[in-house]
């Protein structure tokens, strides 16, 4: 799952630093398109611009995998316990390629994941929301999943090599995730009634954080101009936004579902929907680590890295002493 | 209907589906991020021999039960799995033990039962083997990791060892039902599986410094329902959904 810009921690318009013949030169290869691969120079910005980005997206990932977790143990069926299980650990994969392709930007796991523990890196806002009912997993994967395919399939052409590249197979495997949210929530659809309220139970609670995903409007997103002219972001946050309710509308009725919004509207002229005012106080309250759930999720990282660091060391001391054997 | 065979089929089914199921509680907290996705690796293997092997006894039953009814809606009494399967996870070196001692049991037992005359069963179980075995290479590897890693991993494992022993009677039962099935050549007696397991278990364990702990008073159960307090705590989660709306499709 893919997480919007969030920490603005350091200022992406310090190129006036670096060489300007370089700097030319790598915005020219940049505005053609060319992958920028980790050997390669970059300026420093793009450098850390990429590293706060591609270890967000890991971070959600990782800690995305909670809320899920929440019902695999409850999960209705044996088939469904084995797709959420299997799904869910497409999201573990997920944040293992990411950590493995931000390293290559020379900044450790470790590092990064020392970083989120402590609060200095973000996560995805979504996360930070309960889930309450089963059929909050099918709202998950239908979307969160969803919204994150909107946000990923243009960073399949990243400028970043190895970014690029994760995000491909990553796409591959979210796109599924959502089909397997939608089919979830398709049989909530055909069943009793206490189903169905579930379903709209967990609409009436996901939609708005749904679009909250995709970061704050563009007249609020100060390096989305420069992300985008190094590739880094290829479509505004409004524009995506506005594809995803879009799609998502005509979805919603095919499950018989009510799009908690009374300014929902197709608007013909414009060709899109026509959709109410976001709650951008609460967007910031979750951004700033006040969302419903946001001290049980970072808690249960801490203590998860916290109760394993005996497993790790034995783990490193066991290679050291087999390297030792070899050696001698 | 076969009763016997019926019996023996839920006692290999649930086995794989509570252990899977407490494998599920590890989702998301794992000590790295790739014993996290090797752990729901074994899950999955495991849920998924649990639907294969519930689905066929609830065949032979006949009361057209599938897998899903039977994991759902039996209580914990009508559960036949091994008493071990149900301990909770506790520390990553008693999950460890635990499949070290289940999973080295159980690839030489569907080895075995890979033979059996019965074609579902044999099939199931050519299927399962394989997976088995790389359940027990996983536990073997981590249980020499920690047993011959720090000082507090060789503790930690040594006092997993101590846990999980007395559960190890239990696991080769013999119990009436699957005695049965043993006399008509349908599975093996697990009794005859005991001494490759000793001998085996004890090799990984000798490779990582530790021993088995000394013979301990066999507590037993588990096939005939008997189980530990733990059991019907981890079915009242797993069964919540099922039993509240007991007309739904999921």
């Amino acid at each position: 799952m893919y997480t919007t810009e969030l920490g603005k921690v350091s200022p992406l318009q310090d190129g006036a630093q670096e060489d300007p013949e370089r700097l030319a030169a790598f915005e020219a290869r940049v505005a053609a398109d060319e992958f920028v691969e980790p050997k390669d120079w970059m300026p420093q910005a793009y450098r850390r611009t990429l590293v706060r980005q591609i270890s967000q997206h890991a971070h959600s990932e990782i800690v995305g995998m909670l809320p899920e977790g929440n019902w695999l143990t409850r999960a209705p069926s044996l088939q469904r316990k084995a797709i959420l299980l299997a799904k869910i650990q497409d999201e573990g994969g997920h944040g293992l390629y990411l950590y493995c392709a931000a390293e290559t930007l020379g900044t450790s796991r470790e590092e990064m994941i020392d970083a989120l523990h402590s609060g200095r890196a973000k996560y995805s806002t979504i996360f930070n929301y309960p889930t309450l009912n089963w059929a909050d997993i099918g709202a998950i994967g239908w979307l969160v999943d969803g919204a994150a395919i909107m946000n990923q399939v243009p960073l399949q052409r990243t400028s970043y090599g190895p970014y690029a590249r994760a995000m491909v197979r990553i796409c591959k495997e979210e796109s599924f995730h959502q089909r397997q949210g939608y089919d979830l929530l398709l049989a909530l659809a055909k069943g009793t009634a206490a189903q169905k309220a579930m379903s709209q139970d967990a609409l009436n609670r996901w939609w708005w954080p749904a679009l909250m995903m995709f970061g704050p409007p563009d007249e609020n997103s100060p390096n989305s101009a420069q992300s985008i002219r190094w590739r880094i972001k290829r479509e505004t946050n409004d524009q995506l936004r506005q594809k995803f309710v879009d799609a998502t509308v005509p979805q919603a009725e095919l499950l018989g579902l009510t799009i908690p919004d009374p300014d929902l509207n197709w608007n013909e002229q414009r060709g899109h929907y026509d959709f109410g005012a976001i709650e951008w106080d609460e967007f910031y309250a979750v951004v700033r680590g006040e969302g419903p759930t946001a001290k049980e999720r970072i808690t249960a990282r801490r203590d998860a890295w916290a109760n394993g660091a005996w497993v790790r060391e034995a783990a490193a001391a066991f290679e050291a002493k087999r390297a030792a054997r070899v050696a001698a | 209907m076969d009763h016997s065979l019926f019996r023996a089929l839920t006692q290999l089914g649930d086995d794989s589906l509570i252990l899977g199921q407490r494998l599920c509680e590890w989702c998301g907290h794992a000590p790295t991020i790739e014993v996290d996705l090797g752990l729901s690796n074994l899950a999955l293997d495991l849920i998924g021999q649990a639907t294969l092997l519930l689905d066929y006894a609830g065949e032979v039953e006949g009361g057209g039960r599938d897998a899903d009814a039977l994991a759902f809606h039996r209580n914990a009494e009508q559960f036949a799995n091994c008493l071990l399967a149900e301990q909770p996870n506790g520390d990553f070196a008693r999950t460890v033990v635990r499949h070290l001692f289940f999973a080295t049991y159980a690839s030489a037992l569907y080895e075995a039962l890979a033979a059996s005359p019965d074609a579902r069963l044999a099939e199931i179980a050519a299927k399962a083997v394989k997976e088995l075995r790389y359940h027990a290479d996983f536990a073997a590897d981590w249980a020499e990791r920690l047993g011959d890693g720090t000082e507090e991993s060789r503790a930690r494992m040594a006092e997993a060892l101590d846990w999980h022993w007395r559960f190890v009677n239990d696991l080769f039962h013999d119990d009436r039902d699957w005695a049965a099935c043993a006399a008509r050549g349908l599975v093996p007696l697990r009794q005859s599986l005991r001494y490759g397991f000793e001998r085996d278990v004890s090799a990984i364990l000798e490779r990582a410094g530790l021993a088995l702990p000394r013979k301990v008073w066999p507590i037993v159960g588990g096939r005939s329902g008997q189980h530990s307090e733990h059991l019907s705590v981890l079915l009242a989660t797993m069964q919540v959904l099922p039993r509240a709306h007991p007309e739904a499709v999921w």
